[in-house]
């Protein structure tokens, strides 16, 4: 308590640097085990919405999982609101590495990340926001702040400025990697298999009455049919170059992957199935491979391609067995891993392949989990999972193995898909 | 060759229904609509629905082996195990397109009611149960109309006046996550066109 004079000074000493910390990436020299977590403590800040703020970020982070946050009880949390400046010895004592506040000003909002051994204020920063009732900008705004202090505390950017893309009831909708901003995205009708582009401005899905493969402007509000007719169209994913749709395409003898360029001139076909099912497309973050699952040696497995669909190469072990079943591959952003689900003991369950090794490893044992997908900080993977009864999204730590829910209610939500890093 | 078999099949069901031979093949009964329901009384539904049928399916026969003398009220069953014979589901074991042998009987009366009305067309709707993932389950469902599609026109079914579709495992007959459900999820469908009027009778 005896640094609460300090504060403003240290905030004028601090003041200049923020123009030089402005730029991405910044990183602070704490003192960072990579092998265990800084102890981050969220002082409460003061201003309207500062509570709400503080409230985001301590979630965010500990979503994060790569920081530990230490909640002040209510006693301290209340001393520290009333403090001038952090206390260093009360940080210390709780094992904090550093410390962050956020504080409403006139324009948006005030970030500080102090140095506890240092005592120091390690990166202040102002960041822009729309006023606070406007729940959706604001929050998208404090999101990334969370990213940009996660990223100064540990080197690494946070996710929680991405959004979810699932099916509930007939629609595709989005959800914030928090859990919260449930947004419908398509009026009612038969869409399925939503995916992003690489920006996160468009989204790409099936729809089978009628049958086609939509791409909806999410920033115009203005989606259309870029192919479609009689058969089946399947699973599109955007390449890597957000030009061109991937997508899986059948009349009676089977399905293929097929290739369709935004600019028009319908669909050409990429891999050859000679009457198996190929669909579930998903490229490497390089854009040269793409993995995908194919029946055809008799039951699901997953392969991977070159993206013009020649070099076919079985990916995963071939199991035996009538109902083995290996599907819905998703190729994890650093490239080293797919994450597919697999049969195991009559459900199924999330597995990941090593590109390198092809060593094998189970994420799930819970229920039944499928439909893999991957948070752009390739640690994170979103999936289905009716542990709790009702098919619900669900969050993975793969590092850790902690997991949480991330949809809520009555309904089955399914068919995740993680969004690239957001910026609006 | 395949007309002759063909009406066969169609008798063979007509005439086994009458026996009630059909209680060996409960499968290739129309199942009804469960919604939510145990797997106790959903099966004990099942099992009630079968035998209600049955017994229609005898009074309908034996008002055909009546044959001429029948009245209207005959001629109106007769139509309704016609057009029932069009779209009576078919059934498929756990993610197979395969069609089992009570399958190939319901398609095989199918085949003959088609072929002695050339004017009637038949939509085929694949159907899977909600295992797997939905692109999978689409894509399944594809096949699994396609390969009834195929039968059909094996069994002398012109083409053109079969078209297939698939709706994934996105109309489930049956709501529950048990292993009965799932089972009667897994289905093909069929919408008889231009069947409005009196069929005629397939001829032996």
């Amino acid at each position: 308590m005896m640094i609460r004079r300090a504060l403003g000074a240290l905030l004028c000493i601090a003041a200049p640097l923020a123009a030089q910390d402005t730029t991405k990436g910044v990183r602070i020299g704490l003192a960072y085990d990579p092998g265990s977590r800084p102890g981050i403590v969220v002082l409460p800040g003061k201003g309207v919405g500062a509570d709400s703020a503080r409230a985001i970020v301590q979630r965010d982070l500990d979503f994060g999982d790569r920081v530990n946050v230490i909640v002040l009880d209510a006693a301290a949390a209340t001393d520290a609101s009333r403090a001038a400046s952090p206390s260093w010895p009360v940080l210390a004592r709780l094992g904090a590495a550093a410390a962050v506040q956020v504080t409403p000003t006139v324009t948006g909002l005030h970030v500080a990340i102090y140095d506890v051994a240092k005592q120091t204020t390690a990166l202040v920063r102002d960041y822009p926001a729309p006023p606070l009732a406007q729940a959706h900008g604001w929050r998208a705004v404090v999101h990334g702040l969370s990213d940009d202090l996660e990223e100064a505390l540990t080197g690494t950017r946070g996710i929680a400025r991405t959004r979810v893309l699932f099916e509930r009831g007939r629609r595709i909708w989005t959800i914030d990697s928090d859990g919260t901003e449930v947004v419908a995205v398509t009026d009612v009708g038969t869409p399925q298999s939503a995916a992003w582009n690489p920006t996160g401005t468009m989204i790409t899905y099936n729809t089978y009455l009628p049958a086609g493969i939509v791409v909806h402007d999410l920033v115009a509000g203005r989606s259309r049919m870029l192919v479609g007719g009689s058969g089946v169209f399947i699973s599109p994913v955007f390449t890597p170059d957000g030009g061109s749709v991937v997508y899986s395409h059948g009349v009676e003898d089977g399905t293929d992957l097929y290739i369709a360029s935004l600019a028009g001139g319908g669909g050409r076909r990429l891999s050859v199935g000679r009457g198996s099912d190929n669909v579930s497309p998903s490229f490497s973050p390089d854009g040269r491979r793409i993995a995908f699952m194919s029946a055809r040696a008799g039951h699901p497995e997953i392969y991977t391609m070159d993206a013009d669909g020649t070099n076919p190469d079985l990916l995963t072990p071939l199991e035996f067995g009538e109902n083995a079943h290996r599907a819905s591959p998703d190729w994890s952003p650093d490239g080293r891993y797919v994450a597919f689900h697999s049969s195991m003991a009559g459900t199924f369950q999330l597995m990941t392949i090593s590109l390198r090794d092809r060593g094998l490893k189970q994420l799930t044992s819970d229920g039944r989990n499928e439909d893999p997908s991957w948070a752009p900080d390739g640690r994170h993977i979103t999936f289905t999972s009716n542990r709790t009864g009702v098919k619900q999204l669900w969050v993975l730590d793969i590092e850790t193995g902690r997991s949480r829910q991330l949809t809520h209610g009555s309904q089955p939500a399914r068919n995740p898909a993680w969004s690239p890093r957001l910026s609006s | 060759m395949i007309r002759k078999n063909a009406v066969l099949s169609l008798v063979v069901l007509l005439v086994s229904a009458g026996l009630g031979a059909c209680r060996k093949k409960p499968e290739s009964a129309p199942a009804p609509t469960i919604v939510g329901v145990s797997d106790d009384v959903a099966s004990q539904r099942r099992a009630d629905s079968l035998a209600a049928d049955a017994a229609r399916r005898r009074a309908d026969s034996l008002a055909i082996a009546r044959g001429g003398s029948a009245t209207d009220g005959d001629a109106q069953r007769v139509q309704t195990v016609l057009k029932q014979s069009l779209t009576q589901r078919i059934f498929f074991d756990y993610d197979k397109d395969v069609l089992r042998d009570d399958a190939r009987t319901v398609l095989d009366a199918k085949a003959s009611v088609l072929e002695a009305n050339p004017a009637v067309t038949l939509v085929i709707t694949g159907h899977t149960d909600e295992q797997g993932t939905a692109e999978y389950n689409l894509a399944l469902g594809q096949r699994r109309a396609a390969q009834v599609k195929r039968y059909l026109v094996s069994k002398g079914v012109q083409e053109g006046r079969l078209s297939v579709q698939s709706l994934g495992d996105s109309q489930p007959l049956a709501t529950g996550t048990d292993a009965g459900s799932y089972e009667q999820n897994r289905r093909a469908e069929f919408e008889a066109l231009n069947a409005a009027g009196a069929l005629m009778r397939p001829r032996s």
